[in-house]
């Protein structure tokens, strides 16, 4: 078999339903994901708590079966034909653990015995900084150090592709940023990432391409650039006066407070909008209070999704190429 | 993006694979049983201890019968103990410290995972039996072995139905400490009706043939065959006397090893997630 065709996952119409026995109403945490992630790149899963994105992964993972649609990864069932497509994956879970009462090296020299084609477990541990807590029981490890072993024994095997579960969450700016460089090395060296964060920047920083969950949904995905790009750009400014704006491009809304009112511009031409306003009040000698225009950004297509709490918005849907 | 540089490994086959990764969980194991002072002394003292306490249950003027019947006693209750008991607590150990979790995300099957917890357990278990044979051989005589090859093939496949039984009380059970509680009914009546305490016969005979379908008692009656010779009514065996007198143990016990799959599948959990 010629598995160099296939992309490394191809998910069609990928659903997981939680529960539906002994009473507990069924849950549908992953409603009908398509998803083709291409060798080498680092594919981002946003959403918020409870979009489905762990449970996609543990799909993607081979750790559950899909209720419905296909999973296939390097072109193998990753359940049924487990054999053929662990050798060649790495996961760190979102959350995981080892015992206490071992000692990290211990862990390490265990773990690699189950791999097919291990690395050094002194290496690996060096790699993500460990190297001088090989003697040390588990049980004493800060939370951020025993996240950094998590993904040393998810390297360790050489994955060709390698599942992050919110890989950081818990570390310090500067362990996270270590990760970062880790996973950057790797896909240097060709491994395929997909990841799931809550750090936007952190998707913005690492990810080729990106998806929105919501509601066990894809909402929206690309590219960072073509997210953004998508994304109207806002102006907001406040005034003292009661007057009437010039006419824009973009959307106005008003808000009063204490005297003041608040101006929000919605907008898809930022620089035209932005300067017929400025215009605007040069000519009527106004000071616009706090002015603050900005892009599109990935966090505020991020904290619309969000707010869209009660339904999906099929219309949006997008199918991944 | 860079091209790949990674060459896709050959998919390991065969036994040696299997064999590396239960030896390196089982090594894990024993190291983690070693520094669990609790869980150790349990499990190597508890058995011994319970023979020694009902020793002067032990009475006859056949050395050899008498060997035989404190390796039963010794083998009965260490089956109990350890691959029920203290692989209970083991698997709840390492699904509360997610680690079961964590090892099924690797290359090891959830079976290697299982084997790989239970060989300590199987270790233990046959160094006891070393160690008794040993004494009860100095104290009185060797104990009869009528048939080696059935008490090994016992020791073997109840060692399998009580790792399985564990693996389904580990899933109900919430923490370590509470594997006292949940693995108490099962280890009451599984002793209770074995008939290391008393002899079955003893029991109204609808209770008796009920009691013979207990999880323990056809391990005690084929090692009663197999080591000490003797079969149910404490009349004397032949080889080929152990193997016939044998056969429905054997079928219960084997019904077990079904019923331990079973319920193993249905209750165990890999996750500390409901």
């Amino acid at each position: 078999m010629t598995n160099a065709h296939h992309p490394v996952i191809e998910a069609t119409g990928v659903r997981r339903s939680y529960g539906g026995r002994s009473g507990s109403p069924e849950f549908e945490a992953v409603r009908g994901i398509d998803l083709t992630i291409e060798r080498g790149e680092l594919f981002a899963l946003l959403g918020t708590n409870g979009a489905g994105k762990t449970s996609l992964m543990e799909v993607l993972e081979g750790l559950a079966a899909p209720s419905g649609g296909r999973v296939r990864v390097f072109g193998y069932d990753p359940v049924a034909e487990r054999r053929h497509v662990r050798p060649r994956t790495g996961v760190v879970l979102q959350e995981s653990g080892f015992p206490g009462d071992l000692r990290v090296g211990e862990m390490a020299r265990t773990w690699a015995k189950t791999l097919t084609n291990p690395r050094h477990p002194a290496e690996v541990l060096d790699t993500v900084g460990l190297s001088d807590r090989v003697d040390v029981a588990i049980s004493s490890l800060s939370g951020g150090e025993r996240r950094r072993l998590d993904l040393a024994l998810a390297v360790m095997g050489r994955p060709e592709l390698l599942f992050l579960d919110e890989p950081t969450t818990g570390l310090d700016p500067e362990s996270r940023r270590g990760a970062w460089a880790l996973v950057r090395s790797l896909l240097a060296e060709g491994t395929t990432v997909v990841l799931t964060t809550h750090y936007l920047e952190e998707a913005e920083q690492l990810a080729d391409r990106l998806a929105l969950m919501h509601e066990g949904q894809v909402v929206r995905a690309g590219t960072p650039a073509e997210l953004v790009a998508e994304e109207p750009a806002r102006i907001q400014f406040t005034l003292d006066t009661d007057v009437r704006l010039p006419v824009l491009a973009g959307e106005h809304a008003a808000l009063r407070s204490r005297g003041l009112t608040r101006h929000t511009v919605t907008t898809h031409a930022l620089e035209s909008d932005l300067l017929a306003l400025l215009t605007w009040s040069t000519q009527e000698r106004l000071t616009l209070g706090a002015l603050d225009a900005r892009a599109g950004s990935l966090e505020q297509l991020f904290l619309t999704i969000a707010d869209q709490s009660a339904t999906p918005q099929h219309t949006n849907q997008e199918v991944l190429a | 993006m860079t091209t790949t540089t990674l060459a896709p490994v050959p998919v390991e086959t065969g036994i040696a694979p299997r064999v590396r990764r239960v030896g390196a969980l089982a090594a894990m194991e024993l190291r983690l049983l070693w520094r669990n002072r609790t869980a150790l002394t349990v499990a190597v003292g508890f058995p011994p201890l319970m023979v020694l306490s009902m020793m002067r249950l032990f009475d006859s003027d056949d050395g050899a019968r008498l060997s035989g019947a404190i390796l039963v006693a010794l083998l009965g209750f260490a089956i109990v103990f350890v691959p029920y008991y203290n692989l209970t607590t083991t698997a709840v150990a390492r699904r509360e410290d997610l680690m079961l979790k964590k090892l099924v995300t690797g290359e090891t099957s959830q079976g290697e995972v299982l084997v790989g917890m239970a060989v300590p357990a199987l270790v233990i278990l046959v160094a006891q039996t070393l160690v008794t044979l040993g004494v009860v051989s100095a104290s009185f005589e060797p104990p009869a072995f009528v048939n080696p090859a059935l008490a090994v093939l016992t020791v073997l496949l109840a060692t399998v139905v009580f790792a399985l039984l564990a693996c389904a009380s580990s899933g109900v059970t919430r923490s370590v400490e509470s594997a006292q509680l949940t693995t108490m009914p099962l280890m009451l009546a599984a002793v209770g009706l074995s008939g290391l305490l008393f002899p079955l016969s003893v029991l109204p005979p609808a209770v008796e043939r009920v009691a013979a379908l207990t999880p323990l008692a056809p391990v005690v009656e084929l090692l009663h065959l197999s080591v000490t010779g003797i079969d149910a009514d404490g009349a004397a065996v032949t080889l080929a006397e152990s193997f016939s007198a044998g056969l429905v143990p054997l079928a219960v016990l084997l019904a077990w090893v079904g019923i331990g799959l079973f319920a193993a599948r249905r209750w165990m959990r890999w996750d500390t997630r409901r």
